[in-house]
Parts: C-alpha cells; structure tokens; sequence
C-alpha cells in the first residue's frame, strides 16, 4: 500500500517537473531522433547518417545551395543556385579549366583563428585522401587529386579541374568538403593518422553556425549557436537538443504532446495519420533522384531473358503496393526511372502497368509458360514498407506461374549481399545526391557495375549515351541523350521502379523555416520557433 | 577461521573461472567472424566501391588471418584495452563503464521491486493454497510473464505519459535540463544521494519508475511461483509440524523456520533473473531510450561490430561468475550447514 502510495506520488511529481521542462523557450529547439551521430568527422570510416547532419551544422562549406519555394508554399533547396558560404565570391577562370574562391575575411574558427585558404587546402587534401566514401563523393564531381587545390594567398583559393565536368561545383557544396581548421587538426595528427582521423571523430575543429556543446552518443547531442558566425544570417534557433529515442511510437507521442518539436523517420502510417489529425504539422517532399524498385539479376536464368522482366514488370501491383505499404507516403511511378522533380521526367515514359494477361502472354513468350521459382529477398532494415510490398509482390507474382520464397536479410549483410550480386529478384532503393539524370543513370546502369547497378546490367549502347549526356554542352543533345538512356532501361527494364519515397518530416505548428535538403538531414540554421 | 575458508574459497573459485572465461574469449571472437555479415562492407558505406572495401577491412586489421586478429586482441586485452566500437564511435571500455551501470541501476530498482511485491505474493499463496490471494497471485504472475515487455513498456507509456502526463518523457535516464551527478557510483540515484541532492533524486526517480515496473511486471513471475513452490514445500516438513507442536507463535514457525529455509532456491532463482536482466531486457531499453548494455550490444551486433560485442560477452561472463560466487556465499550465510567446495 505504501509503495503504492509512492508510486503514485513520484508519477504526480514527474508529471508537473516533466511538463515544466518540456515547455521549453523558443529560441531551443528539441529535435527527436530514432539514432544520433557516431562521429564529428564526415571523412572518418563508418559515418553514419546522422553524423551528417551534425557535420553540416557544425561545419562550414565554401558553397551552399540557394532557396526555392514550391507551389504548395513548402521550400527547398535550388539546386541550380550556388550561393556563398564560406568563400564570399568565386570566378571561373576564362579557359574554363579552373575556379579561384575569395574567402570571407571576417570567417573565424570557433576558436577564433581565421580560416584561410591553407585549411581549404588541407580539407580538400584529406576528403581526396583518406579513402571510402568522402574520396568517392569527391571523386563523383571529377574531384580527385590534391594537385587540384592550389593556395594563391591566404583568402584566395584555386580550384584546377580535370575535366569539364558539370557535377564539380555542385560537389563542392555536398556535405562532404567541410572546412576543417588544420592548424588545430595537425597538432592532433600522428605518424601513422596525418589527417588526425582518431582526433576529429570525437572533437570539433569548425567554424560553422553551431558549436558542439556537449555529445553523449547513443543519448544526446546538444548544440549552441555560433555567436560570431559570419557565413550566413545568424541563425535564430540559440540551442539545440537531439535526444535520441529508438522508439517510432515515443517519438510520436512525444511530438503530440508538445514534448518535442521536430521528428523524421516515423513508419509512413504514422506520418498519414498525423497528417489527418492535423495536431501536428507534417511537410512531405518526394525525394529527388530516388526510388524504390524491383531488381532482377541480368547475368542469370530466368531474368537474363527481357521478356521474363518485362513479364515481371507487368505483373507489380502498383497501386496496391502504394496505398498498402507506403499508406500513400510517396509517388507512385509505376516504372518511371526518372524522378518527377529531376530533368528529364515524363509521366508517360513507362508503358508498364499492372496487366496479369499481358504478363501471362509475356512468360509464355519468354519460354516460361508453366512459370519458374525464385527467392525474392528484401532488406530487413527497412521491413516497415519492404516486408508487405514483398508479400504482396509474392502473392501477384504467383498468379503468372513465378512461385518465390522470400528471404529476408538482415541489415547488417544487405550490402554485403548487393555487392555479391547473386541475388535473383529483391526490393531495393537508391537515392542519389546530385539531381541529375546521367548522375543517377551513371551509378545505377553503367558497365563499370559500380554497387549500385545491383542488376549487373551491361550495354554499351547504354554506356554511350550515359557518357555522352555527362559532359554534354548542347542542351538539345543533352535531352536527346537523357530520353535515349530512359528509353533503353525501360526496354530491357533490368529494374522496375515502383514508387519514389517522400521525406516526411513531423513538427510542431510553431516551427517555421524548414526546407528540404537532397542530404535529407536537418539544417538548424534555417528553423524558427514562434 | 571462518574469514579464512571464505577468503581460500573465493580465491578458488575465481581461479577456477579462468578456463572458462577463456572459452568464453575464444567463442566469441569465432562466433563473431562465422557470422554472415561483413563489417568491412558495412562501414564502408553505401557507396563503397571495392577497393575502398579492402581499405576499410585494412584499417579495421581484418585483411589479417584469424589467429593472428586473435593473437592480437588477446595482447590488446590484457593491457585492458577492449577495442574501439565503429557503431558509436568510442572506446568499448568507456562505453560499458557508462552503460553498465545505467542497467545495473535499473535491474536493482526492478528486482526490489519485484522483490517486494512477489516475496510477500508467494508467501501469503503458499499460506492459504487455494484462496482468492493465491488466485490473484497466479493471474498476476501468468499475465506479467506473459506479456512481453515491450508491450508493457509501451502501454505504460501510453497511460502515464500520453493519457495522464504524469509519468515524464521516456528519454532514458535523466531529463536534458538535469546534469547527472558527480560519478562515484556511476548509479544516478545513488550518486545524487551521496551528493545529497533530493531534487535529482527525485528526476533520476521519475525516469526509473515507468522502466523498473515494467521489468518488475516481467520478472515477479519465477520469484513468486518459486517462492510459493518453496514455502509449500518448507511448510509441510516435519521440523515445522514439530514448531508449531511446540507452541511457537504462527510468525515465528513462518518467518524464522520455514521462510528461512525456502530462501534457498529463491536466492538462486533470484541469481538467474538477475543475470538474465542484466543482458537481456534490449526491449526495455529500447522503449525508454535506457541508455544500458543490452541495446548497445544488440545495436552492435547488428551492424557486425566485433569489439563492442566480445567486450560485453566478457563483462557479461565476468559478472555472471561474481554473481553465482555472491549466492554461494549467501547460501553458507542463510543455511550454515551448506558447505560449498570449490
């Protein structure tokens, strides 16, 4: 009885401590979050993606992207407009072989050094250095060698480039070439890790729109605004908490009950059933250059036939996959490789559609009228919408004879498993950060078979046209090439693309300011709180 | 004398742990590389190509053969270094100092708990077999044992904070706008104790009682049914028959005889939930954002992240062998004439 009483007592007590803390002031923003950062330093090995997001606020870039807004009054980033970050202006040079940075003269570390064109140098340096995945992000945007970045005095910054290459500058305001202060990093650097990688994974040396005030991994991060920021508006948002709670259902309720103000990565039927609540504002963006899809593996029977595919294709509930999976969280493309908001896309492009009797017709024609069995595997890190679009894809494709097992992977080996490219049939995603079609075509449906064309697809005419669109001038080629490339991989249609995903994200009424960013991270620099 | 025998007895078994935390070593570290995932490939990244494959496996020394990686964790380990998780960034060692005791804390705070609430449960159903107390005693453990905790926690949840907004957020330990106090214990409630703040105190409460319950809820089942079993068992000997024929009162013959003498398979029940808490209840932790050892390794183990694995199997097992010597120890203190040899 008396431990009852306790109890109670303690609940009460929480309850009014709970809410006074959970008020908060407006100028703190509390973000919730399924996971947080594992590292400071983009360039280490293993970052994960929230560690994105910690180094895009924390960190400065010589160039960010402009602003756009949309019909429906939402915003998002211009991917057509560089605009200043760090460096205030820059000139291309005449011949068109080299870009020269004038760096802002009042830029500060947050220790109060300036930053001058030798740390540009030496961050440069490092991302094409240290290998894995800031080597190939650099890489992508003909962004290779340190020969490339010359130091002309200590504002002044020279950017020499291989080749035309239209990818370059847009790279350069990617979340990976960060700005580090060198002076700082060196005194931290050892024999055998010169580019202090140990050092900077848990320490910051920026000078960007927020300082790190304290980070408790697997708990929270806490930032504070930079004073002294001179490389945009000051930001209006002072503090900001990321509180990480792997619970989709906590997150929710937290955001209902005005415990937190801003959460991505909620199941799609929460966020459809927010939205209709309307307690809470939810702002959707497809998200560019992406999609979900269904991959066959070219190299091997029965997918090596294009009927077999096309028959596959045929047979995809759509439609039902769309409302039933993704509780309509998305776009519905129904083949369509181009993405709605990327150059190139048009609605009529895919001839595919849910037709069992065209399928039927299609297996027969590929000389599999009886059918044939296969494994249809998914990746169980993403099973929310995976696990019913395969069972749904399982129970169509049954129907015209293709009997699968389904084989669910865990996370851990999903890439591992890609890279081996033996699988027959599966669901994956891509999404590229770059919003152009030859980009996305380039990774996904070129024979130099990077991870990404999981199908193992390999046509020279495709080659052809891909490299003619990457550095194509002519505008009217350029469209020519880009519809000749969609043609062909609807043709032979080694991956079928279902639906391009939204990214959702849920907040309070009161934030404003929010805008989409092809990283899909959160940038606090823009957010306010009335 | 008998300070002696417990000391030599201490020391004797510790010493004949050794083997066995050895075992525990070599399996592990095997267990981890037979399984299917490639931690090269994963921390790679998504974009990885092959060769920046090879060097992510170079730099994590998995490009090495497999004696020669187990040669060198064995030297890391006995300078105590327990390797660096990827997943999180920091070093294993710091991160189960930290964890560690978050799932202590929380594992005695649903074992008293439990404790408090099942010993006199099976008592009083041992008491009166049959009656309306040992009815509601059984429905009460079946249905906490029976829903899993997630379920509960989540329920939980939902009534005290979503409904009621008594209960506060369940965001792990303590509040953001609560610094946590000055590690000497590491458990948040007992340092804040000692460093004589009631206000934390009483934070670091608030976030314990919703996650303790629901452990609480799971585990009261085997105390209660064994302390129950025990009783039944203890009341009907003969020594009893022979107390109350002596006239002793009814809380004498109960207490001082027959509850002293079911303690015994009560203690090593008490031992196995414990140990099984300690490690296992993820599920717990996930749902109240409990920064423990548990979800760390799970987290871990997912994304093929060696080090912090093999780290918390070993503190696992290290503890697990401290445990079972403190209830041998206890069972020579509740029952002299258990004799244990090592």
């Amino acid at each position: 009885m008396r431990i009852a009483r306790l109890l109670v007592t303690l609940f009460v007590v929480g309850g009014l401590a709970g809410h006074a803390a959970a008020q908060g002031r407006s100028d703190t923003l509390i973000v919730v979050t399924e996971s947080g950062p594992n590292s400071m330093d983009i360039h280490g090995v293993g970052t994960n993606r929230p560690a994105y997001q910690a180094s895009w606020n924390i960190y400065d870039r010589l160039m960010t992207f402009g602003v756009k807004t949309l019909p429906d009054g939402s915003r998002m980033y211009d991917y057509q407009s560089l605009k200043p970050e760090l460096a205030e202006s820059w000139q291309m040079a005449a011949d068109g072989t080299s870009v020269t940075f004038k760096l802002r003269k009042d830029a500060r570390f947050h220790d109060g050094t300036p930053v001058s064109a030798k740390d540009v140098k030496w961050s440069f340096d490092r991302a094409v250095t240290v290998g894995g995945f800031p080597t190939f992000q650099m890489k992508a945007g003909s962004l290779e060698k340190p020969e490339q970045f010359e130091v002309v005095d200590d504002t002044t910054f020279r950017v020499k480039f291989l080749r035309k290459d239209r990818f370059t500058m847009p790279d350069l305001a990617v979340p990976v070439p960060v700005i580090i202060h060198s002076e700082l990093a060196k005194k931290h650097a050892t024999a055998q890790d010169p580019w202090a990688l140990e050092w900077l994974k848990t320490n910051v040396a920026a000078s960007g729109a927020y300082k790190l005030e304290s980070w408790k991994p697997g708990m929270e991060t806490i930032y504070v605004r930079n004073e002294d920021w001179k490389s945009g508006p000051l930001p209006k948002i002072r503090r900001v908490i990321v509180r990480e709670v792997p619970s989709a259902g906590n997150r929710r309720a937290m955001l209902e009950r005005g415990d937190a103000d801003v959460s991505f990565d909620l199941p799609p039927k929460d966020f459809s059933e927010m939205a209709k609540a309307g307690k809470v504002a939810v702002v959707s963006h497809p998200v560019e250059n992406a999609h979900a899809y269904v991959g066959m593996n070219v190299t091997k029977p029965p997918f090596n036939n294009a009927k077999a595919r096309q028959a596959v294709a045929y047979a995809i509930p759509y439609e039902t996959i769309y409302s039933t999976a993704l509780f309509g969280r998305g776009t519905l493309v129904t083949g369509n490789l181009i993405a709605v908001n990327t150059f190139g896309y048009d609605a009529k492009a895919s001839p595919y559609r849910t037709d069992l009797a065209k399928a039927k017709q299609l297996m027969a024609e590929a000389g599999y009228p009886s059918g044939f069995e296969t494994t249809l595997s998914f990746d169980m890190g993403f099973a929310t919408t995976n696990e019913p679009m395969a069972v749904l894809l399982q129970e169509s494709l049954a129907q015209i004879g293709i009997k699968t097992t389904i084989n669910k992977i865990p996370g851990s080996n999903w890439r591992n498993m890609l890279l081996k490219k033996e699988m027959p049939l599966y669901i994956n995603a891509f999404g590229g950060w770059l919003n152009f079609p030859e980009y996305f075509f380039f990774w996904n449906y070129h024979s130099q078979n990077a991870v990404f064309n999981t199908m193992s697809y390999q046509n020279p005419a495709m080659d052809k046209l891909i490299d003619a669109a990457r550095f194509e001038t002519d505008p009217k080629k350029y469209a020519e090439e880009v519809r000749g490339f969609l043609k062909l991989a609807l043709d032979d249609v080694p991956r079928v693309a279902v639906y391009q995903p939204n990214l959702d994200v849920a907040m309070q009424k009161t934030i404003k300011g929010y805008q989409y960013w092809f990283h899909r991270q959160l940038d606090y620099r823009q957010l306010a709180k009335d | 004398m008998r300070r002696g025998s417990l000391l030599r007895l201490v020391v004797k078994r510790l010493a004949a742990a050794l083997p066995a935390l050895f075992a525990v070593i070599v399996v592990t570290f095997l267990l981890m590389r037979a399984m299917p995932g490639d931690p090269a490939v994963y921390f790679a990244g998504l974009s990885a190509t092959r060769e920046a494959i090879e060097q992510v496996r170079q730099k994590l020394g998995l490009d090495r053969s497999l004696p020669e990686q187990f040669v060198l964790y064995l030297r890391d380990l006995a300078r105590g270094d327990l390797g660096q998780s990827i997943t999180t960034g920091q070093t294993v060692a710091y991160e189960i100092a930290t964890r560690l005791p978050a799932s202590l804390e929380l594992t005695l705070f649903a074992l008293v708990l439990a404790l408090a609430v099942a010993l006199p449960l099976g008592i009083l159903a041992a008491t009166r077999p049959g009656s309306w107390v040992d009815h509601l005693s059984r429905v009460l453990t079946t249905a906490g044992v029976s829903l899993p905790t997630f379920f509960t926690g989540l329920l939980l949840i939902y009534v005290f904070y979503y409904l009621l907004g008594w209960a506060p957020a369940p965001l792990g330990r303590l509040d953001s706008v609560w610094s946590p106090p000055p590690r000497i214990s590491g458990l948040f409630t007992l340092d804040s104790l000692l460093a004589g703040d009631a206000a934390l105190l009483g934070a670091c409460l608030k976030q314990l009682v919703l996650p303790a319950v629901t452990m609480a809820l799971f585990v009261m089942a085997p105390i209660a049914r064994m302390t129950r079993a025990s009783m039944l068992g203890a009341l009907g000997s003969d020594f009893i028959r022979t107390a109350r024929a002596s006239g002793l009162t009814r809380g004498t013959v109960l207490y001082r005889y027959a509850f002293r003498n079911a303690m015994l398979p009560v203690v090593t029940t008490l031992g196995m939930v414990f140990s099984f808490m300690l490690g296992a209840n993820v599920l717990v932790e996930k749902v109240f954002a409990w920064p423990g050892v548990g979800s760390y390794a799970l987290d871990a183990l997912v994304a093929s992240d060696y080090a912090p694995v093999q780290g918390f199997v070993l503190t696992m097992a290290s503890l697990y062998v401290l445990l079972n010597l403190v209830i041998d120890v206890l069972y020579g203190l509740i029952d002299p004439r258990v004799r244990i040899e090592a």
